[in-house]
């Protein structure tokens, strides 16, 4: 009795330990990763590398020949990325609420298993697959890359996360919501929009943002659409820059390897204060079930 | 007697093929009353219940046969839209609209049918229908505010008053107060037949005394058939059928 005690608490105590030593292990790389980024990229930080664009090569011939720090930013990427984030958002916000609804509403057609089938199926494609894809449904008609380009392969990326993120939210809700509003004699579609919907805000909002932090990040759909320019565009038919684009870019210039740090920390911080933002809404708005 | 407002003419409803969940019940409802519908738990009661808003549509699975006369039109041949606006349902569980106000909750009915109204007919009906669930004095205050803060017994009054909005011929409601506790529920058992003036009140009860206290008539069913209705005081002191008296002697779950 007394034995069998004491051996179950060691062995509670070896679980412990292994479980904290093995955390532990787990959080190696991550620290490693945005310690790395942090360290180097902070240094990066400045006024003009927010407000600059990408350096000619001839101003960084200049420089490198002064012995003077690199001159120049990433500000094309940046806007290139906020325009090509709001135009893709625009079209998969709405659509992709509106596949969300519909799954939710209509479970059992067989139009619903194709959608739900093919969302699956788009979430898993490889975004590189995306890019030409786009490519050639765009670029090619078209004859130039453009920001418009970028922002369907963005769009395409962002939908299936969207999709997913509304149905789920409107699976959960009690059926009794829907039933009461239905009670009241309204139709289907104005109890989605009036209630289902309003009462499902917290999660779709959540599965907006992290659709947003997948994709930022994204260099492969947009090599084959939007190229890239380090001119400061704010045109939606030519080609466009954007932050990871720049980072691809400043990894194959030897004079420009410095800034990777810069950008990626930039990316970093825009992707997490996506995912804090995400969490405090989540919990604010949680679903009463 | 008057004619019923609502009569059952064999009405069978089925969730899956061959599989009767609620058996040729044929029944006829007084015109402001509350009728009790009473029964062992899995005995079909939500289900007749249902069917009388037409809530079944929503699901494909679920076929409604026979007829559900409302002042002699059959319901299973209307629009379920028509007919909801005119039958009103309260369910077992609170369900204010959590993203509205109090007051908006009062004239979702309303809102949600695209019917407009003008301010001064805003605030005369909020206040006519939380002045009828005796809620008034509680909320007039905070009307702003999201139904949710209210207590589980004000929610559920909330929800009696967004039905009234729409001044129904018909309150459905599904053992309405088993999720309260005894104060609130006797809150409501007190406005209930203060209402039965204005409406007719079908009501699932698996309460006994809530019953007896409160309804003139009482349907009682077992496995899907209607056993036993009538006069609820006649119901209790004199049932006719054993099962009827089992249940109501305890001697059944
Ligand atoms: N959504 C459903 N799908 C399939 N069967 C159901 C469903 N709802 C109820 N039933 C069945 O129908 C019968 C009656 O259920 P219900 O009307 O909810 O009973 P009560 O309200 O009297 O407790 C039960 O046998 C139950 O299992
Ligand atoms: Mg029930």
């Amino acid at each position: 009795m007394e034995k069998g005690l004491k051996k179950r608490l060691f062995t509670n105590k070896l679980t412990t330990c292994l479980i904290v030593v093995l955390s532990a292990l787990t959080a190696v790389p991550l620290f490693a990763i945005l310690g790395q980024v942090f360290y180097k990229g902070i240094d990066q930080f400045s006024w003009s590398f927010f407000t600059e664009t990408t350096p000619s090569v001839y101003r960084v011939m200049k420089a490198v020949e002064a012995g003077s720090p690199i001159p120049g930013g990433i500000a094309n990427g940046i806007v290139g990325t906020v325009i090509m984030l709001f135009m893709s958002m625009v079209v998969a916000i709405p659509a992709g609420i509106l596949g969300g609804a519909f799954l939710a509403e209509n479970r059992k057609t067989t139009m619903a298993k194709v959608i739900s089938y093919l969302t699956d199926l788009l979430q898993g494609t490889p975004s590189v697959i995306i890019g030409i894809v786009v490519y050639l449904w765009v670029v090619v008609p078209t004859k130039t890359y453009s920001a418009v380009a970028g922002s369907v392969a963005l769009c395409i990326m962002m939908l299936p996360l969207i999709i997913r993120s509304t149905e789920e939210t409107l699976k959960i809700l009690p059926a009794s919501l829907k039933e009461s509003g239905l009670a009241l004699g309204a139709s289907r579609a104005t109890v989605m929009f009036k209630i289902q919907l309003p009462a499902a805000f917290g999660g779709i909002f959540t599965g907006v943002l992290l659709a947003v932090s997948r994709v930022i990040g994204e260099t492969a759909p947009l090599l084959f659409t939007a190229l890239g320019c380090s001119l400061m565009r704010y045109t939606i038919d030519q080609p466009i820059s954007a932050v990871p684009l720049l980072i691809w870019e400043f990894f194959n210039d030897p004079f420009l390897q410095e800034f990777i740090w810069g950008a990626s920390l930039f990316l970093l911080f825009f992707v997490l204060t996506l995912n804090v933002l995400s969490k405090q809404i989540a919990k604010k708005w949680k679903v009463q079930s | 007697m008057e004619s019923p407002i609502i009569t059952f003419n064999n009405t069978c409803i089925s969730y899956t093929k061959g599989v009767m969940a609620v058996k040729n019940v044929s029944a006829d409802i007084a015109r402001n009353t509350i009728t009790a519908i009473m029964g062992p738990s899995g005995c079909g009661k939500s289900t007749l219940l249902r069917a009388v808003n037409l809530m079944h549509n929503l699901y494909d699975n679920i076929h409604v046969s026979g007829q559900i006369l409302f002042n002699g039109q059959d319901i299973l041949k209307m629009e379920p839209i028509e007919v909801r606006k005119q039958i009103g349902m309260v369910f077992q569980r609170p369900t204010p609209f959590a993203t509205m106000s109090i007051y908006d909750n009062v004239l979702a009915g309303y809102q949600l049918n695209g019917i407009k109204l003008s301010k001064a007919e805003k605030d005369e009906t909020v206040e006519r229908c939380l002045r009828s669930v005796a809620l008034w004095e509680e909320v007039k205050d905070v009307l702003t505010k999201k139904g949710t803060f209210l207590s589980g017994g004000q929610q559920q009054r909330l929800c009696i008053a967004r039905a009234l909005a729409l001044k129904p011929e018909v309150l459905l409601m599904d053992e309405p107060t088993s999720a309260l506790d005894p104060i609130a529920t006797q809150r409501i058992e007190e406005l209930l037949v203060e209402l039965q003036k204005e409406v007719t009140i079908l009501m699932v009860t698996h309460n006994m005394g809530q019953a007896k206290r409160i309804s003139s008539n009482s349907l009682f069913m077992y496995l899907g058939e209607l056993v036993e209705q009538g006069s609820t005081v006649q119901l209790f002191d004199n049932p006719k059928d054993e099962r009827t008296k089992a249940y109501l002697t305890g001697k059944m779950g």
